[in-house]
């Protein structure tokens, strides 16, 4: 059991009456790469402020490895961060940029010019020590702020969405990179974003935040195979929710009763504290397509529509269908070219299997300010 | 010193639109700048010419005389001149330095916090720039009659000290407000205190208002007439001199240590353009 490098204990920031924390309870370990994921305004920046040491908790405390630092100023903490603007220092060449924390530690002139080089070449921008920050591009200008902290061998690097201003192309290439660099120094990466592909990418866990509470915490295929909450669901993919009935949880696989007269079938775990009415949901890209003729196939979960849309993605087909009670069910199809594609206006069944369903808390539904991603 | 003000809004006359039809008009422009620049250029030719005025045994010298260096070469002959331009350059020297200090602080104030008066300073700032020299001054002699603080050189530089503080504050201001306030974080994650962070990172930002700011108070102090002459006694400033001596003529060495001046803000302004441009 690594040990654990940072803990936030019903950590809760107020400004006014707005609370943007909301009594966070958090443990990330020693070498780890963790998320915070979540729509803008849920806290995360906030989150990352005070374990920076730029905001006091109104209540609640921080501890990195094992001290308590709640409320010691940033120039005390070992905790080194990378601003979504940069933040590099416009008078200062890049070899002074990333000196800065090294010069502030005393450390001497050759190791100066030895760690400042070494990290430059970890950031893949060797000889660049000499230019001044105007004159790098926004890609390059991040790998500097990141070479700025990690130069420093802080116990923990925060990182607040370093790529939101790159272009789609540049933030792919960069999420690879970061995760290179994070294996090989071996620092604890805190890093917050709303991209919810990003986070899966390449977080070892991640935690879902909203109006500053955790809703999940756990491993990223976990987390989007049986997301615990209606919002979890919808925010890290497209997902179909079905309400219904439990009609019988005697056995491993429990029986719910859905609008529109299907059963659908549950693994009796994840139905675990609730009920009578539950929703229940499965991934698009779970679900078999076909024409609603005869008995569906044995072992699997069946619900009928109608095919509204159909559209070709090259790599797969996306169809949209209207199932049992209004419902708007999605399906990814990978494109195989084996059977011919269902037409739009037909009828339509969606199979899949029972251990691919899963149960979620309903949420409130979303505000209009949380959908801006 | 007007250079200094100057260079931040020179710019070379536009591209007039295409077409012989229009032709003549690409002339206005130009022409009209030649114009202003000859004007506001003029005084300033005339007193590096007088500069080189010959003067004869009598002062009277509002006429050309012919050619002579005798100003330069005689630049410190008259004691009681001398003693003023040294009283002027002090006064300046120590007036600005003071409100550069004052002005910048207030500036930092008003940009970062919220506080209550916070308002009010900014209207006093406004009210002190925009209120008459002259009711300033007066203002300013009654209070110090009433407490009994003797006229001279100290309530001179305590007057001047006034009315540059609001100069420099403003200037600062303009340039604080695209300060990245990211940056000063950014120094205190790296291990920097706030003191080290105001030198290392706040300070180099806005040193470039604060010199423009430094050289606004430090030529309107050196060339201030009417709050000065209301406070300082019998202490003569270089403008008090030369008034003085309008009456009976002027010598060649006040223009000459007019233009020694003027050089000295332009070669300062030019310093600066230099530095920035490196930096760039
Ligand atoms: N300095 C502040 N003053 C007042 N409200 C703030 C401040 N910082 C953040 N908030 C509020 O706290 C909430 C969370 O903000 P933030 O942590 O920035 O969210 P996120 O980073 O997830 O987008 C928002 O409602 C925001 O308006
Ligand atoms: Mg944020």
């Amino acid at each position: 059991m690594p040990d654990v490098d940072v803990r936030l204990e019903g950590v809760t920031k107020r400004f006014g009456e707005v609370k943007a924390v909301d009594d966070l309870h958090l443990e990330i370990q020693q070498g780890e790469f963790f998320s915070l994921l979540g729509p803008s305004g849920c806290g995360k920046t906030t989150t990352l402020r005070m374990i920076g040491g730029f905001e006091e908790p109104s209540a609640g405390g921080i501890s990195l490895g094992g001290g308590d630092v709640t409320n010691l100023p940033p120039y005390r903490r070992n905790v080194n961060t990378v601003f979504q603007s940069y933040a590099l220092f416009p008078h200062l060449s890049i070899f002074e940029n990333i000196a800065f924390g090294l010069r502030r530690k005393k450390v001497d002139r050759s190791e100066v010019q030895r760690r400042v080089k070494e990290s430059l070449d970890l950031v893949d921008l060797p000889g660049f020590d000499t230019r001044k920050p105007t004159q790098l591009s926004g890609g390059q200008q991040q790998r500097v702020a990141l070479a700025r902290a990690l130069v420093n061998r802080p116990r923990l690097l925060l990182l607040d969405e370093p790529l939101g201003a790159l272009d789609l192309k540049l933030r792919k290439q960069m999420q690879l990179e970061l995760k290179r660099i994070q294996q090989e120094v071996g620092i604890t990466f805190l890093y917050v974003t709303h991209d919810q592909e990003e986070a899966m990418t390449m977080s070892n866990r991640l935690a879902v935040m909203r109006h500053g509470r955790i809703e999940q915490l756990d491993v990223p295929e976990r987390m989007y195979e049986s997301p615990a909450t209606e919002f979890v669901a919808g925010f890290l993919g497209a997902s179909n929710l079905l309400e219904g009935q439990i009609l019988d949880r005697s056995s491993e696989l429990a029986n719910v009763g859905v609008a529109g007269g299907s059963t659908v079938r549950v693994p009796t775990a994840r139905l675990d504290g609730q009920g009578p009415t539950v929703k229940v949901g499965v991934r698009p890209e779970k679900i078999k397509l076909e024409a609603d003729e005869g008995d569906p196939p044995a072992g699997w979960n069946s619900v009928s529509g109608t095919l509204r849309v159909s559209t070709f993605v090259g790599v797969s087909h996306q169809y949209t269908v209207n199932g049992p009670a209004d419902s708007t069910l999605t399906v990814y199809a990978q494109n195989l070219g084996a059977e011919p594609a269902p037409r739009e206006g037909e009828r339509v069944r969606l199979l899949w299997r029972p251990e691919h369903t899963f149960v979620v808390q309903p949420s409130a539904p979303l505000a209009e300010w949380e959908e801006e991603q | 010193m007007s250079v200094v003000l100057a260079q931040e809004t020179g710019r070379g006359p536009g591209l007039a639109p295409a077409g012989a039809k229009r032709r003549w008009t690409r002339l206005v422009l130009p022409v009209y700048s030649g114009l202003v620049l000859f004007y506001l250029v003029l005084p300033i030719l005339v007193m590096i010419l007088y500069g080189f005025n010959a003067s004869g045994p009598k002062r009277v010298s509002f006429r050309w005389q012919g050619f002579s260096l005798f100003g330069y070469t005689h630049l410190f002959a008259k004691p009681d001149l001398t003693t003023a331009l040294k009283n002027s350059l002090f006064i300046a020297v120590v007036s600005t330095v003071i409100a550069s200090i004052l002005g910048t602080l207030i500036a930092l104030a008003l940009v970062r916090y919220r506080f209550r008066g916070r308002g009010v300073s900014d209207f006093v700032l406004f009210m002190n720039i925009s209120a008459p020299e002259i009711v300033l001054g007066a203002s300013l002699l009654s209070l110090f009659v009433s407490f009994g603080v003797p006229r001279g050189i100290l309530t001179i530089i305590i007057a001047h000290v006034m009315f540059n503080i609001a100069y420099v504050a403003v200037t600062v201001r303009a340039r604080l407000a695209g300060f990245d306030r990211h940056l000063e974080e950014a120094a205190q994650d790296l291990g920097a205190g706030p003191w080290i962070t105001f030198a290392k990172v706040t300070l180099p930002l806005i040193w470039a208002g604060i010199l423009a700011g430094g050289l606004l108070a430090f030529a309107l102090s050196i060339d201030d007439f009417v709050i000065t002459n209301f406070n300082a006694g019998t202490t003569q400033t270089f403008p008090l001199w030369v008034y003085g001596a309008v009456k009976v003529g002027i010598p060649p060495q006040v223009f000459v240590m007019g233009t020694l001046i003027f050089g000295f803000g332009v070669l300062i302004a030019l310093l600066n353009v230099v530095a920035q441009r490196r930096r760039a």
